[in-house]
């Protein structure tokens, strides 16, 4: 006969209060698609189960003066379907959209995808790229971290004891701006990512005047590149500096071998994203549509 | 250990159930209902026979928990056919053989259901982006597809 109890907490509080109560041995349950995979395989034996789905902050998408909040455990398809969040953040929803199937997409979540903490998870570089603000609440009150800061490794986020994830706050941004979001996988569909890469612009005229850079699968977590971002700003994305952009990507790279592709193909591959994805950001802030499939 | 008593609506019907905290959804529907048409290929949300719909959402049955059932609207492939009427796609499923061994057969109905109730006029790019999370291991991809886009200009044409 199984230990393990179910709770579906009613409230942000409640939940953090069956978290700490639970000391260590509690797993979140937002859309399941890790988790419930995870417990079957052996690899995690929570004591409680807490469901956050019945906590309306936590399934819905909140705007505020142009900056959108997603509640951690949102659907993916729900994300996908929010028009404004879509023209605003193309590249973070694509990034959102592109985990697993349809069915996946159904229950998948952001907040999950983060705290699941792989490093090829599709949907943080993208946050990364966005600047992306984790907010988390646990028994000591309410805590804000960047995204990039908030994975300590594979599958460890920085959370501590009876905290969880609340919602993603996405910044408001200066208009002529947008993002992309590519992966490399071998297939079309339904796969983890080789490579992944997020990219955010803000630019006036055809001159970058802002950028951010995502970069996952090539680290133990999702990096920000700061050098290539460096490289873009104040450039007209021609080659030179998507050439130095594509070269700063390569040299933050510390991949492993593996199934998936090697180390040398990987940082190869981090850069030819890099100028793909921003290329696919300029056009949106141009008015060219890219559909990611 | 106590089971948790779930009241949920499955295929339109109130129904209850007894369930272990771990249990899925998928076990109790086959396990518990006699509901066997959903099928339990891989386990993982990997191939999609076990796919039903919670309010409206196209999931897999696998990776739901049981107890997550309360109060929520469950449609299973059991509720597809009207009595002994079928289904526009179940009639073209066998109409154009889109089956051979039919194990993947419930999922891919229950998903195109629910593709054609989103979206009745999909491309077959956007069919085959669909359906990218049922398997079907004898090969039938092309029929399935050629019968869901049937299907939908049929329901387009009779809805006119």
């Amino acid at each position: 006969m199984s230990e393990i109890q179910y709770a579906a907490a009613k409230s942000i509080k409640d939940a953090v209060k069956l978290m700490a109560a639970a000391k260590g041995k509690a797993k979140i349950l937002a859309g399941g698609t890790d988790l419930l995979v995870q417990m079957k395989s052996g690899l995690q034996a929570p004591g409680v189960i807490v469901d956050v789905k019945r906590i309306p902050e936590m399934v819905s998408i909140a705007e505020k003066k142009g900056s959108f909040t997603i509640g951690a455990a949102t659907p993916a398809a729900v994300i996908g379907e929010h028009k404004k969040l879509k023209k605003m953040w193309p590249g973070v929803v694509e990034a959102i959209n592109l985990i697993g199937s349809t069915q996946v997409q159904g229950r998948a979540s952001a907040g999950g995808n983060l705290c699941n903490a792989s490093p090829a998870a599709d949907s943080v570089p993208a946050l990364v790229a966005a600047g992306c603000v984790v907010n988390s609440q646990g028994p000591k009150g309410k805590r804000k971290v960047a995204v990039e800061k908030f994975n300590a490794g594979p599958g460890r986020t920085t959370l501590k004891p009876g905290e969880i994830v609340v919602s993603l706050t996405l910044p408001a941004r200066p208009k002529n701006s947008s993002d992309a979001y590519l992966r490399l996988i071998p297939r079309t569909e339904m796969d983890i990512a080789v490579v992944g890469c997020g990219v955010s612009l803000t630019m006036k005229g055809d001159t970058v005047v802002d950028a951010r850079v995502g970069l996952g699968a090539v680290a133990p977590t999702v990096l920000l590149v700061d050098k290539a971002a460096k490289a873009l700003k104040g450039s007209k994305l021609d080659s030179k500096a998507l050439d130095a952009a594509a070269a700063a990507c390569a040299a933050a790279c510390k991949p492993i071998d593996d199934k998936r592709g090697t180390i040398r193909y990987r940082t190869k591959i981090a850069g030819v994203l890099l100028k793909r994805a921003a290329a696919i950001a300029r056009d949106r802030i141009n008015g060219i549509e890219h559909k990611s499939h | 250990m106590a089971k948790i008593h779930v009241n949920t609506t499955i295929n339109g019907a109130p129904t209850e159930f007894l369930c272990d905290a771990n249990q899925t959804l998928l076990e109790v529907l086959r396990d518990n209902l006699g509901l066997t048409g959903s099928k339990e290929g891989c386990g993982s949300g990997d191939c999609g026979a076990c796919s039903v719909t919670i309010n409206g959402r196209l999931v897999c049955s696998c990776l739901v928990l049981a107890p997550e059932a309360e109060g929520v609207k469950i449609d299973t492939i059991e509720g597809m056919a009207d009595g002994d009427k079928l289904h526009p796609l179940q009639k073209k499923f066998i109409e154009m053989a889109a089956l051979q061994c039919g194990i993947c057969t419930p999922g891919f109905l229950v998903a195109s259901r629910a593709l054609l109730e989103k979206n009745p006029s999909p491309t077959e790019t956007e069919v085959r982006y669909w359906l990218a999370g049922n398997l079907c291991r004898c090969t039938g991809y092309d029929k399935i597809v050629t019968a869901v886009l049937d299907v939908a200009a049929e329901m387009r044409e009779s809805a006119r």
